[in-house]
């Protein structure tokens, strides 16, 4: 349970936390960077390349983007995150953890502790907006009063304590999205991986989401979002990584970033896009933290 | 207890989702189990009734009518000598005339009794220690002779029964008999483990978005497992609980009733109460192995 945890690894050459971009939350003073990668390269069976000699290293409370086109091994990255894949070369660090040393049953351990949003949401299309959340508790082996007390407070975070027993398909596709980063985040995991998670929505259900991803990182998690939507991107004002081909070909530090609140964020990005209020989606409207 | 409660309702979430492949691989299992709940008694009774025969049998050795008490002494002697030899009894002309008539009735008997002489030989009733050897005592009481004919041990000796062709028979019936039951027992074993390794591949594919998510929140590879386990279990217990339901009704109007026959008696060598337990007991293991070999193939975690 303590991989992502707090405690300190023994100090590794070049495990210093290097400050890319505008600097995290205080907190991560000391300790490694959550993600951390060295030379990873993954081949896939087949001898395609997805990742090659790609370094980087993300710290804690970081909201950092990934871009890139299609194929450039975005998904690759996330999967390797996640020891989906496993990397051919190089060094996969999560919280000073190395992927490769994780045995193979402890892997459920570890992804109890990073959170995943997909595209696609993959919710379960039977059972109800709580009990959607519920699972993801209860296949960790949750004690039921814990379930009780964390489904409809993750709920009211995302916006959707009215709607806990609606079904998937009587949401709109952002509040679905919503109740799949509820489901990412019921457990708290120190890291959030976000794959095109605004990918199948429209421009104003996508500021929603953003907004609430930017809510989940001013809570002290690190948030890593892929995605193609340039102008969402530019308009975040925060750390880029471009991948292209599978090597890193950028990682800039977010221009003119700017401490804003989640509302005031939520405001601007309106403003600066030329769109109205949310109107459909009740959790934009309730106050940032 | 609440992740047990949780595997359950999962379960029998997914057998209720998709009901006819559940429904046919209940229907198999109750079937193959009914078939091996008769299968045990039959065995059972017809090996004992195998071993009961085979016991009766024994060689019979019948002596020339002039054979005098230096003769039988002698033969007795010899016969005595043979390996495998459990036991010699003499049965004089006057026993045989009345163990005959022990056995016969009515006019038969009567007719029996106004024979004038008596027709029957002297003979020895030989038994053996184990009935597979009465070929060997056989060949001993008949050695073959210089023409390669057998040759009776001694010339006052008229006949050696030969009982070879009988106990063949009932031995090789009584063994046919068995391997069919078995072949069969056996295919129906086979496809009751085919029909749930198919329901828990079907509950995997209907079920992959639910293995999908659990991977992502990191469930353990055995929580994950687990429903799909209990839900062969379930189809294993359910078909079983139908197939017992259906022999309780048929021992409760069939065997129960022809208990009084004294040529069934053999039915009832086994008893109810183990012969449930042994049957839940195989469904179990039959569709826990049904699902283990599915989860092996189709669920990569």
């Amino acid at each position: 349970m303590a991989l992502l945890g707090t405690r300190q690894r023994r100090n590794r050459a070049g495990s210093k936390p290097r400050r890319r971009g505008e600097p995290g939350p205080a907190h991560s003073e000391g300790r490694p960077p959550i993600v951390e990668l060295r030379d990873a390269t993954v081949v896939y069976p087949g001898g395609h390349v997805g990742l090659e000699r790609v370094s980087l290293s993300v710290d804690r409370g970081e909201f950092a983007f990934v871009v890139g086109p299609t194929g450039c091994g975005k998904s690759t990255l996330i999967k390797m995150l996640i020891r989906e894949v496993e990397a051919a070369s190089g060094r996969v660090l999560i919280a000073g953890r190395d992927l490769e040393r994780i045995p193979a049953g402890k892997v459920p351990m570890l992804r109890r502790r990073i959170g995943t949003v997909f595209q696609d949401f993959k919710l379960l299309p039977n059972r109800t907006v709580y009990d959607n959340v519920a699972y993801a508790l209860q296949v960790i082996g949750a004690p039921r009063s814990e379930i009780r007390r964390q489904v409809p407070e993750i709920l009211r975070l995302v916006g959707l304590q009215s709607k806990i027993h609606n079904y998937p398909d009587q949401l709109s596709g952002g509040e679905q999205q919503r109740v799949s980063i509820a489901r990412s985040f019921v457990n708290h995991p120190p890291l959030l991986l976000a794959d095109e998670p605004t990918g199948n929505l429209d421009p104003v259900t996508s500021i929603g989401i953003m907004q609430l991803l930017y809510r989940i990182n001013r809570t002290g998690t690190t948030v890593l979002v892929v995605t193609h939507d340039r102008e969402m991107v530019d308009k975040m004002r925060r750390r880029v990584i471009a991948l292209e081909e599978g090597r890193l070909v950028r990682d800039q530090a977010g221009a003119g970033y700017t401490d804003e609140s989640t509302t005031e964020f939520a405001l601007r990005v309106r403003a600066e896009m030329g769109v109205g209020d949310e109107g459909h989606t009740n959790g934009d409207s309730t106050p940032g933290r | 207890m609440s992740r047990f409660t949780f595997f359950v309702s999962e379960a029998f979430r997914a057998l209720r989702r998709q009901a006819a492949p559940s429904i046919a691989a209940i229907v198999t299992v109750g079937v193959t189990t009914l078939l091996v709940g008769v299968l045990i008694p039959v065995l059972r009774a017809s090996e004992s009734k195998n071993t009961e025969v085979r016991e009766q049998i024994g060689l019979r050795v019948f002596l020339f009518a002039d054979a005098t008490k230096d003769d039988i002494k002698q033969v007795r002697g010899q016969i005595k000598g043979i390996d495998h030899v459990d036991g010699v009894d003499y049965i004089s002309k006057q026993e045989a005339v009345q163990i005959l008539k022990g056995r016969v009735e009515g006019d038969l008997k009567e007719s029996l009794n106004e024979l004038r002489g008596n027709p029957l030989p002297a003979s020895f009733d030989v038994s053996l220690d184990d009935p597979d050897n009465l070929e060997a005592v056989q060949n001993d009481l008949q050695p073959a002779g210089p023409n390669g004919k057998p040759q009776p041990i001694n010339p006052i000796i008229e006949e050696v029964n030969d009982a070879r062709s009988e106990t063949n028979q009932i031995r090789e019936v009584t063994g046919d008999v068995q391997i069919y039951l078995v072949v069969i027992a056996t295919l129906l074993l086979l496809a009751s483990l085919l029909l749930i390794a198919n329901t828990i591949r079907l509950s995997i594919y209907a079920r992959r978005r639910e293995v999908e998510v659990m991977r992502l929140v990191g469930a353990t590879n055995w929580f994950i497992r687990w429903p799909f386990v209990v839900e062969g279990i379930l189809v294993g217990l359910m078909g079983a609980l139908i197939a017992i339901g259906v022999l309780w009704v048929g021992k409760v109007l069939v065997v129960d009733q022809l208990n009084s026959f004294a040529l069934i008696d053999n039915f009832s060598t086994v008893s109810f109460a183990p012969l449930v337990l042994v049957l839940l007991g195989a469904a179990v293991v039959v569709s826990a192995l049904g699902s283990g070999i599915t989860l092996r193939r189709f669920l990569r975690i």
